[in-house]
């Protein structure tokens, strides 16, 4: 029973990366950029959820919502400020300015919230489920996470291959100029990837505050490159991949924690990805592209 | 003629010397006439280590051609390594120079050969994925060199991985590498002296290497992998071998930047430092070692003057990158500028010169 419990765990936190894996993945195949500053958005998105239930009363849904707003609104403004200007610089120079990014959006919150951690509230008012009288409790949060998770997957893969708008995404990230040829509007289908990539961001900080209640400027560090890794773990560019690839790396290391070693789990993580990579260089679900000579 | 004319980059090479060599002098004027604060001359090894360290990872991103993301990892086995022997070696060499010398070297040999080992599988790789290995074998290092504890007493060396207590050490022994709180009581050997020969090693070593038939043969695979492959050039082969120098570099930064303080833990060597060192290559511009070494010195010294406005210093100097990496990469700022030095009177006499002597 303790390993289901502990399975349990690591798909929750695994659904959380993928959340945030999403965000990388997408904006990755459309704008062949790492956006490095994803970690911090989450962070942003969770001290809005923070401030807007704690100092303003608002109720947890209202709050949530008008994260994602904020999350949104900022994801975009960074893509045009930080990263449109540099779209045709090599991809070098986006990643260092990536990188300023989240220096500056970290900094941001050391200003206004302090370096102290904050205690967040969970937002999921659930009782804990118990089976199998009391040997397997699952408390309200993992569930919320898992069902949330399924809920965005599912209307994500929805949304990119039936409608108009998701189908621009695809035929962007595979070919930029022949999308443009064919009338789609290029930067308005990446501001939207980076929109919809924000808000999936204060989702995914909200969860990930209400499992692991401390909140401060650096929240989002970890998590952000953990994400990173499912991601490239899973595919990079690969919606299902990325899905995949952030609940197989929740599960190793939900279950590496418990059974191998806690501090080693954070290198048994990784020990996986680099033998994964050995065997599938692009990934579990990426697409090996051939070489043309 | 009896002076013989020196080459382009002979020449090139020679000013990077020199930069640094009059840096030193002005560093060393300036502290003896007492103008340098004191958290400013605290910085001064480390701001040689980390000028090493951009420049060794120079040689992997910008003339190998590979991103890594896990260079602090190289670091900081160079650091174990190198503390580990001083503290052994305490009693038995009483010579701080020697001893320092002797532990830079072995920081540096240690660092290469985990080059080499990281170095088999990553180079099999390319692009995004090779990057995020490296970040993950430098994540490793890290967790590994967390958890690991080593004692010696009379019978020899322990390993332990759980905590200091398994080490089970004989009456007498002293526990060396303490997990998580790594590494304490290192001698401080390291001085600005040895910070700027270490560079000047590092200058020669890189720039000769990529004058090299071998730093040759790098740079034709990072220009076209393919075709250098087809003109014979083993690519794995010397792919390996820029990177185990650029590995070992770290180590011996390393190894300068551990004897700088008294204690050293694994967590200073983190994916930050990493990627600290690639803003500085980036910075400074890709395969150009002197700019890296520029980047390296403005922006260690950057958030020290930026002292006096505390909170606001991580905050500008966050908001001088990003303006920095647009200002120069972007095309359209790129094209501003050209049009904008066209115009200046030097720039324009220049020109007709060159006009004129076609």
């Amino acid at each position: 029973m303790q390993f289901v419990s502990f399975l349990v765990n690591g798909i929750s936190l695994g659904s959380i990366y993928a959340i945030i894996a999403l965000g990388y993945t997408m904006v990755y195949g459309i704008a062949r950029m790492l956006n490095f500053a994803h970690g911090d958005v989450i962070m942003i998105g969770s001290y809005l959820v923070f401030v807007l239930m704690g100092s303003l009363g608002m109720p947890p849904f209202v709050a949530v919502l008008g994260a994602m707003v904020g999350c949104t609104l900022l994801g975009i403004t960074i893509e045009r400020i930080a990263y449109k200007p540099l779209r045709e610089a090599p991809s070098l120079a986006v990643l260092i300015t990536a990188i300023g990014v989240s220096y500056l959006l970290q900094n941001v919150a050391l200003l206004i919230w302090g370096s102290n951690p904050k205690s967040f509230t969970s937002v999921v008012k659930m009782d804990p489920i118990r089976l199998f009288d009391g040997q397997l409790v699952i408390t309200g949060e993992t569930l919320a996470t898992i069902i949330i998770s399924v809920i965005i997957m599912i209307a994500l893969t929805l949304f990119v291959n039936r409608t108009k708008m998701g189908r621009a995404m695809l035929a962007v990230s595979e070919d930029k100029g022949a999308a443009q040829l064919m009338g789609i509007n290029v930067n308005r289908t990446i501001s939207l990837t980076f929109a919809i990539g924000s808000a999936l961001a204060a989702i995914a900080g909200v969860l990930l505050c209400s499992t692991y209640p401390t909140l401060q400027p650096t929240t989002g560090a970890m998590p952000g490159i953990k994400a990173f890794v499912a991601a490239v773990f899973g595919g990079i560019g690969s919606i299902p991949g990325a899905m995949l690839g952030g609940v197989l790396l929740g599960v190793i290391e939900s279950l590496s924690k418990a059974y191998i070693s806690s501090q080693m789990a954070d290198a048994i993580v990784f020990g996986v990805l680099v033998i994964v990579l050995l065997v599938k260089p692009k990934g579990i679900l990426g697409k090996a592209v051939k070489e043309k000579v | 003629m009896k002076t013989r004319q020196l080459g382009k980059t002979a020449k090139h090479n020679l000013i990077t010397y020199a930069i640094v060599v009059i840096g030193f002098i002005v560093v060393q004027l300036l502290s003896s006439a007492g103008m340098i604060s004191n958290s400013l001359s605290g910085q001064l090894v480390p701001i040689c280590c980390y000028i090493i360290m951009a420049v060794s990872l120079n040689l992997t991103v910008g003339i190998l051609g590979e991103l890594s993301l896990g260079h602090a990892g190289f670091m900081s086995v160079g650091a174990f390594s190198s503390a580990f022997f001083s503290v052994c070696m305490q009693e038995t060499i009483t010579e701080p120079w020697l001893r320092l010398t002797l532990a830079i070297i072995i920081g540096a040999v240690a660092a290469g050969v985990a080059g080499l080992l990281v170095g088999i599988p990553v180079l099999r790789l390319q692009g995004d994925y090779l990057a995020i290995v490296t970040l993950a074998f430098g994540e490793i290092i890290k967790n590994v060199l967390n958890s690991l504890y080593i004692g010696v007493d009379g019978a020899g060396m322990h390993f332990s991985t759980k905590d200091s207590l398994s080490l089970n050490l004989a009456q007498g022994g002293r526990v060396i590498i303490n997990g998580a709180q790594g590494i304490t009581g290192t001698s401080k050997d390291s001085t600005f002296l040895m910070g700027f020969i270490l560079i000047m090693i590092t200058l020669f070593v890189v720039l000769n290497f990529i004058k090299s038939r071998s730093g040759r043969a790098v740079m034709s695979i990072r220009d076209n992998r393919i075709a250098a492959e087809s003109v014979g050039i083993n690519v794995t082969k010397y792919k390996l071998i820029a990177f185990s120098i650029s590995a070992a570099l770290a180590g011996a930064a390393g190894a300068l930047y551990a004897h700088n303080y008294a204690t050293i833990v694994a967590k200073k060597f983190d994916y930050n430092t990493s990627i600290l060192v690639l803003v500085f290559v980036v910075v400074g511009g890709m395969g150009n070692i002197r700019g890296s070494i520029i980047a390296a010195a403005a922006l260690t010294i950057l958030p020290e003057v930026l002292r006096g406005m505390n909170d606001y210093r991580m905050l500008i100097y966050a908001i001088v990158l990003i303006v920095m990496m647009i200002f120069n990469q972007s095309p359209q700022m790129v094209e501003m500028r050209q049009r904008f030095t066209a115009k200046l009177p030097w720039k324009k006499a220049a020109k007709a010169d060159a006009k004129g002597g076609k």
